[in-house]
C-alpha cells in the first residue's frame, strides 16, 4: 500500500524519534505500565506506523464495503443507508408482563425484538416441572406452550418486525411456537423474519443450558437449517454465538477463534448431510460481545468478518450473502458492576460505540442496574438512548468504517486474525470441534483467563473503577425489578386448563409421530410444528426428545 | 497432620453459568483448601448429601438466575434438620443487597456479590470456619 | 465399640463420612475405631482404577456403579485427585460425573486429595476402604489419580486392577509408562467408537501376548463405551472371572497380605513422622538439625542417626 522508498525515510525517522524523544521522555517518568498488553495479552506499541501495516494490499486484504473479504463492512453504504438494528433483550414474568415491556421499548424507539426466556424454558421444562422449583420468570419470560406465545406478541405486528429469540436446546420448539403463531394470526410464515439463538456448541463450551448430547442436537440444528431454506426464507436459523463465550471469562482472541470454529462445525455438517452451502449460509448469523478494550473490539469483529469470507470461499461458498457475516452485539454483562451502579452508563456507552464502529447489524445495550437484577423501565430507557445519541448525534454514521487505515486497527486486526489461526490449527490437532469439547480444550482455556483476570484484579494489578479503585463505601443502591408473585400461579393455571381443553387424541397421536421420526432420521420440524399446533407443551414435546436423544453431562474443568 | 478446610462448592437449581464457581474453587485451593465441586443442576437434597458423604466444613452456594431466596434456604432448612447447622454456608452470585438479612436469617453466614475480592472469601473462611 | 463405630457398622453415612475424616487428618482417635473397624472389614472387593485424564475413568465408574446397584450390591467409590504441592490445596471434581448416584442410598462416594503422598494414593485410603467396607459395602471403587509411572499404587489396595486407556490420546502404547502397563489385571478401552481403536487394541494385545508368556492367566481387553454404556457388563463379567481366578488360585490372600503389609507399613510411617516432625519435644530437636544442615555443620545422614538413636534403642 506505500512506497518502498517512503516506508524506508519512515521507518528511520521513527527510529530517531525513539532514540531522541520518546527514550528521553520515558527515562525521566517511567511509563504507567511495564508493559501494555491488551485484553487478549497483546502487546500493544507506544505509536503505530505504515510499516507495521505496509504488507497489506488495499484491494485483496481491504477491499471496499459489501465487496469480498467484507472486512470494511457488509453492505455497501452501512449506516449512511439504514441504522442498525436496536434490540434489547428483554423478558421477565409471565407473557403478559413481557408483553407490556415490549410495547414499552417499541414506544422508545426500538427497532427489532429480543426474547430472554427463563431457565425452566430454555431448559424445556414447563413451569409445573419439579425440577423448577423457585426459578419462574426469574431471568426470562416463562413460555410454556403456543397460548403463552400467543400472549407474549399480543397486538405486536410479527410481520413488520423481526424477533430474536435466545434459546439453544429446545429452540425448535419455540420456534415453532413463533411460527405457528404467526399463521395462527394468518401471517404466512415466509413472510416472517427473526433469529433463533440455536447454537448448542457454544451451550457445551460456556453457557451450559444444553439438553442432548452433541450428535442428536447438530441433528436438530441442521434440520432448522433445511426447513428455515425452504419454508421460512427470511429467517436466521442460528446465531453463533462469542457472546456467552467471553462472559465466561474468554479473551477477545478466544471468543473470536472458538465462536468462527463453531460456526464452521455448523457448516460441515450441513453439508455433510447434503444441504448445499448457498443455499443455508446466507441465513447463518453471528452475535459478539462488547467487551472494555475499545480497539480491540473493533479490531475483532473485522478480523471475523475477514475470516469468515475467506473460510466459507475455502468450503466452496459462491455467494457474496453466503460469504458476508452479519452479526448482533450486546455489550459485556459481566463489565458492569454492581458498585457505583450509574456508571455502568459510561461502559456500555463505549462498548457500544466500538460495536458501531466495528459495523454490527444490531445492538443490545446493557442498562446499569443489571449487575444485580432485570432492567428497570428507567435504565433501559437509558441503555436505549444511548444508542440513539450515537446514531443520531455522534456523527460516527456518516462514512463506513471510519476506522479503516489506521495503522494501530488494521495492525491489530491482521494480529487477532493471526492469533485465531493459531486457534483453528490446535483445534483440528485435537481432532476437530467436538473432540475438543470432549477433552475440554475450549472449557479449560476459558476458565484459565477467567481465572487469570481475577487474580490480576484481586491484586490490583488491573483496575476495575469503583470495585478495586476510586472505591466508594455508600451502600449499593439498585432498584431491583420485581417479578409479579401471582404470575407463576397463572402460568401453572393456565398450563392446566390448557392440557384439560386441548384435543387430547390429536395431541397423543402429535407426540408420538414426533417420537417416531426422532427415533429416525426425517426433519423432525414438520412434527414439531404438529404437536406444538395441536398445544403440546414445552415440556412435554422437548420430553420426547429427552427420551429419544437422551440427556448430556458435562465433564469437570476448571 | 494438618486438617484441612473442605469446602463444597455447589450450584442449586437450572442457572448454568459457573464461571464465578470456578474461579472461587480455583481460590480456595490457592489458599490450601480440598474443594468438591458438584456441578451444574444440583437439588438441595443433593447438596445436602454430598455435604454429609464429604463431611465438608463449609458450602458455598452459587446463583446467578435469581432464584436464591427460594434454592438456598432450601439447603439451610434441610441442613438444619438433619442437625448440621455447623456447616459455614456461604451464598455468591447475582444477590441483591436488600435480600441478604434474610438469607442471614436463613442460616447463609456470608453474601459474597459481584465485586468479591476472592481474597474475602479466604478470610472469612478461614475466621469462621467451625474446627 | 464406640457409638460411632456401632453407627458405621450399620451403613449410616453420616458416621462413615466422619470417621474418614479422622483418618484423613490422622486424629488421635483413629486407631480405637479402626481397631474395631478392621475386624468387621475384608468382605468388601477392592477394584483399583487408574489411567490418563481424559480416558474417562468417572465415567467408567458410574456406569459400574450403576451395574452393580442393578445386581444389588452396595457401592463405596473413592476418587483421588492430586493435592498440589505448593498451596496445599485441592479440586476433588471427579463427583461431577457421577452425581445422578448422589440420592442413592446404597452408593458413598467420597473424594480425596493425595495429600502430598505420591504413588497416586491418599494416605487414608486404607483406612477409607475398610471404613466403607465395614458399613456394609459389597464393592468398593478405588479411582486413583493417574498421569505417569509413579502413580502405581493402586495395585497396593485393589484386588483387581483396571488400567483404562483410549484410543488416539497421542501416544502409541510403547511411549505409555511401563509401569501402568504392568499393574493391570484387566485393560479396558474406553471410547471405543473413536478412531484409532484398531490400532490401540493391536498394540495392546501383542504387548499382552508377549508379556503373559509362561503366566496362567492372559490379560483380558475389554473395550467400552462409557458415555453409552457400552461394554459394561462384559467388564462385570471380566471382573468377576479374575475375582475367581484369584480365589481359585490363593492370589487373593496373597494379594490381601500385601495389601495389609502396605496399610501397616503406612500406620508406621505416619506415626514415625508425626512423632518426629510434629510431637512437639521433638520438632524443636529436629528444627535445630536442619539448621545445622543448611550451614554445612552436619550432613542430612549423621542428623537422621540422631534422631533415629532416639526412637531405636
Amino acid at each position: 500500500m506505500f512506497e518502498e522508498k517512503e516506508l524506508e525515510k519512515i521507518k528511520q525517522k521513527k527510529d530517531e524519534w525513539e532514540k531522541n524523544l520518546y527514550s528521553k521522555l520515558v527515562k525521566e517518568n517511567h511509563e504507567l505500565k511495564d508493559k501494555f498488553e491488551n485484553l487478549s495479552g497483546i502487546e500493544i506499541k507506544n505509536i503505530y506506523t505504515p510499516n507495521d501495516i505496509s504488507h497489506l494490499d488495499y484491494i485483496n486484504d481491504m477491499n471496499f464495503p459489501g465487496e469480498y473479504p467484507f472486512l470494511r463492512g457488509v453492505h455497501a453504504n452501512m449506516y449512511r443507508g439504514r441504522l442498525w438494528t436496536m434490540r434489547q433483550f428483554s423478558g421477565f414474568g409471565s407473557a403478559e408482563e413481557t408483553n407490556q415491556r415490549y410495547k414499552y421499548l417499541l414506544a422508545h424507539g426500538e427497532t427489532g425484538l429480543s426474547v430472554a426466556f427463563d431457565y425452566p424454558t430454555l431448559y424445556g421444562y414447563d413451569t409445573d416441572h419439579q425440577l423448577c422449583r423457585g426459578e419462574f420468570g426469574k431471568c426470562g419470560v416463562a413460555i410454556s406452550s403456543l397460548k403463552d406465545m400467543e400472549i407474549l406478541f399480543s397486538n405486536i405486528p410479527v410481520d413488520k418486525i423481526t424477533t430474536s429469540m435466545t434459546i439453544n436446546g429446545p429452540a425448535a420448539i419455540v420456534w415453532g411456537f413463533y411460527i405457528a403463531n404467526a399463521e395462527n394470526r394468518n401471517i404466512n410464515r415466509r413472510n416472517i423474519g427473526g433469529t433463533i439463538q440455536n447454537d448448542i456448541l457454544k451451550e457445551y463450551i460456556a453457557q451450559k443450558s444444553f439438553i442432548f448430547p452433541p450428535e442428536p442436537s447438530m441433528r436438530l440444528i441442521v434440520d432448522t437449517f433445511e426447513f428455515g431454506f425452504k419454508e421460512v426464507p427470511r429467517w436466521n436459523t442460528i446465531s453463533i454465538s462469542g457472546y456467552h463465550i467471553r462472559e465466561a471469562g474468554s479473551t477477545a482472541v478466544q471468543e473470536l477463534a472458538f465462536t468462527l470454529g463453531d460456526g464452521l462445525e455448523y457448516v460441515r455438517w450441513a453439508v455433510k448431510r447434503g444441504l448445499i452451502i448457498d443455499d443455508f449460509a446466507p441465513r447463518l448469523s453471528f452475535f459478539f460481545n462488547a467487551h472494555n478494550d475499545f480497539f480491540e473490539e473493533i479490531a475483532k469483529y473485522r478480523a471475523a468478518r475477514r475470516i469468515w469470507a475467506k473460510e466459507l470461499k475455502k468450503l466452496g461458498a459462491k455467494k457474496p450473502r453466503s460469504l458476508l457475516m452479519r452479526f448482533h452485539t450486546q455489550t459485556a454483562g459481566c463489565s458492569l458492576t454492581a458498585q457505583q451502579p450509574e456508571i455502568n452508563i459510561t461502559r456500555v456507552t463505549l462498548q457500544a460505540l466500538a460495536a458501531i464502529l466495528g459495523g454490527t447489524q444490531s445492538l443490545h445495550t446493557n442498562s446499569m442496574d443489571e449487575a444485580l437484577a432485570l432492567p428497570s423501565e428507567k435504565a433501559v430507557r437509558i441503555a436505549l438512548r444511548t444508542q440513539q445519541i450515537i446514531a443520531e448525534e455522534s456523527g460516527v454514521t456518516s462514512t463506513v468504517d471510519p476506522l479503516g487505515g489506521s495503522y494501530y486497527i488494521e495492525w491489530l486486526t491482521d494480529k487477532m486474525e493471526e492469533e485465531t489461526y493459531k486457534y483453528f490449527d490446535r483445534v483440528e490437532k485435537l481432532g476437530g470441534v467436538i473432540p475438543a469439547i470432549e477433552k475440554g480444550f475450549f472449557q479449560r482455556e476459558i476458565a484459565e483467563a477467567a481465572y487469570k483476570y481475577q487474580k490480576e484484579i484481586d491484586e490490583n494489578r488491573r483496575a476495575i473503577v469503583g470495585v478495586n479503585k476510586y472505591k466508594m463505601d455508600e451502600p449499593i443502591e439498585i432498584p431491583i425489578l420485581k417479578i409479579d408473585e401471582k404470575g407463576e400461579e397463572r402460568q401453572i393455571n393456565r398450563l392446566k386448563k390448557l392440557r384439560k381443553e386441548r384435543d387430547k387424541s390429536k395431541f397423543e397421536k402429535n407426540r408420538n409421530s414426533l417420537r417416531k421420526a426422532a427415533e429416525g432420521d426425517e426433519n423432525l420440524m414438520p412434527y414439531i410444528l404438529d404437536c406444538v399446533h395441536s398445544y403440546a407443551t414445552l415440556g412435554e414435546t422437548c420430553g420426547v426428545l429427552r427420551e429419544v436423544f437422551g440427556e448430556y453431562k458435562e465433564p469437570a474443568i476448571y | 497432620m494438618e486438617k484441612k478446610i473442605r469446602v463444597l462448592i455447589a450450584k442449586p437449581g437450572l442457572d448454568g453459568h459457573d464461571r464465578g464457581a470456578k474461579v472461587v474453587a480455583r481460590a480456595l485451593r490457592d489458599a490450601g483448601m480440598e474443594v468438591i465441586y458438584t456441578g451444574l443442576h444440583q437439588t438441595a437434597p443433593m447438596i445436602v448429601e454430598t455435604a454429609v458423604q464429604e463431611d465438608v466444613d463449609v458450602i458455598g452456594l452459587s446463583l446467578l438466575s435469581g432464584a436464591h431466596m427460594t434454592l438456598f434456604k432450601d439447603v439451610t432448612k434441610l441442613l438444619k434438620e438433619k442437625g448440621m447447622s455447623d456447616v459455614l454456608v456461604l451464598g455468591g452470585g447475582i444477590i441483591p443487597e436488600e435480600d441478604t438479612p434474610a438469607l442471614k436469617k436463613a442460616g447463609i453466614c456470608g453474601v459474597f456479590g459481584p465485586g468479591t475480592p476472592c481474597e474475602d472469601i479466604v478470610r472469612f473462611i478461614k475466621k469462621n470456619v467451625k474446627k | 465399640m464406640s457409638d460411632l463405630t456401632s453407627r458405621i457398622l450399620k451403613g449410616d453415612p453420616r458416621s462413615v463420612a466422619k470417621l474418614i475424616t479422622i483418618a484423613e487428618n490422622n486424629s488421635s482417635e483413629l486407631a480405637d475405631e479402626m481397631r474395631v473397624i478392621h475386624r468387621h472389614s475384608g468382605k468388601a472387593y477392592v477394584i483399583g482404577i487408574t489411567g490418563v485424564m481424559g480416558s474417562g475413568k468417572s465415567t467408567l465408574i458410574y456406569e459400574l456403579a450403576r451395574a452393580y446397584r442393578k445386581q444389588g450390591k452396595k457401592v463405596g467409590i473413592i476418587a483421588i485427585d492430586p493435592t498440589s504441592p505448593f498451596t496445599g490445596g485441592a479440586l476433588l471434581g471427579d463427583r461431577v460425573r457421577m452425581t445422578d448416584l448422589t440420592m442413592d442410598d446404597g452408593v458413598f462416594i467420597r473424594s480425596m486429595g493425595t495429600r502430598g503422598m505420591l504413588g497416586g494414593l491418599a494416605s487414608a485410603v486404607y483406612d477409607a476402604v475398610e471404613i466403607l467396607d465395614a458399613s456394609g459395602k459389597d464393592v468398593v471403587i478405588v479411582e486413583t489419580v493417574g498421569v505417569g509411572q509413579a502413580e502405581v499404587d493402586v495395585v497396593k489396595i485393589a484386588d483387581t486392577t483396571l488400567v483404562v486407556l483410549v484410543p488416539g490420546l497421542g501416544d502409541s502404547i510403547q511411549t505409555i509408562k511401563a509401569g501402568i502397563m504392568e499393574i493391570a489385571d484387566i485393560f479396558v478401552v474406553n471410547k471405543a467408537d473413536r478412531p484409532g481403536i484398531e490400532q490401540i487394541t493391536a498394540e495392546l494385545e501383542s504387548l499382552i501376548d508377549i508379556s503373559c508368556i509362561g503366566k496362567d492367566r492372559k490379560i483380558p481387553v475389554v473395550k467400552t463405551i462409557a458415555k453409552d454404556n457400552k461394554g459394561v457388563i462384559e467388564l462385570v463379567n471380566e471382573i468377576e472371572k479374575h475375582k475367581e481366578y484369584l480365589k481359585k488360585t490363593k492370589v487373593f490372600v496373597a494379594q490381601r497380605k500385601k495389601r495389609y503389609e502396605a496399610e501397616l507399613v503406612e500406620i508406621i510411617r505416619k506415626r514415625l513422622m508425626n512423632f518426629i516432625f510434629d510431637e512437639s519435644m521433638f520438632k524443636e530437636k529436629v528444627e535445630k538439625l536442619i539448621d545445622q544442615i543448611s550451614k554445612k555443620e552436619l550432613d542430612p545422614y549423621t542428623a537422621a542417626d540422631e534422631i533415629l538413636s532416639k526412637i531405636i534403642k
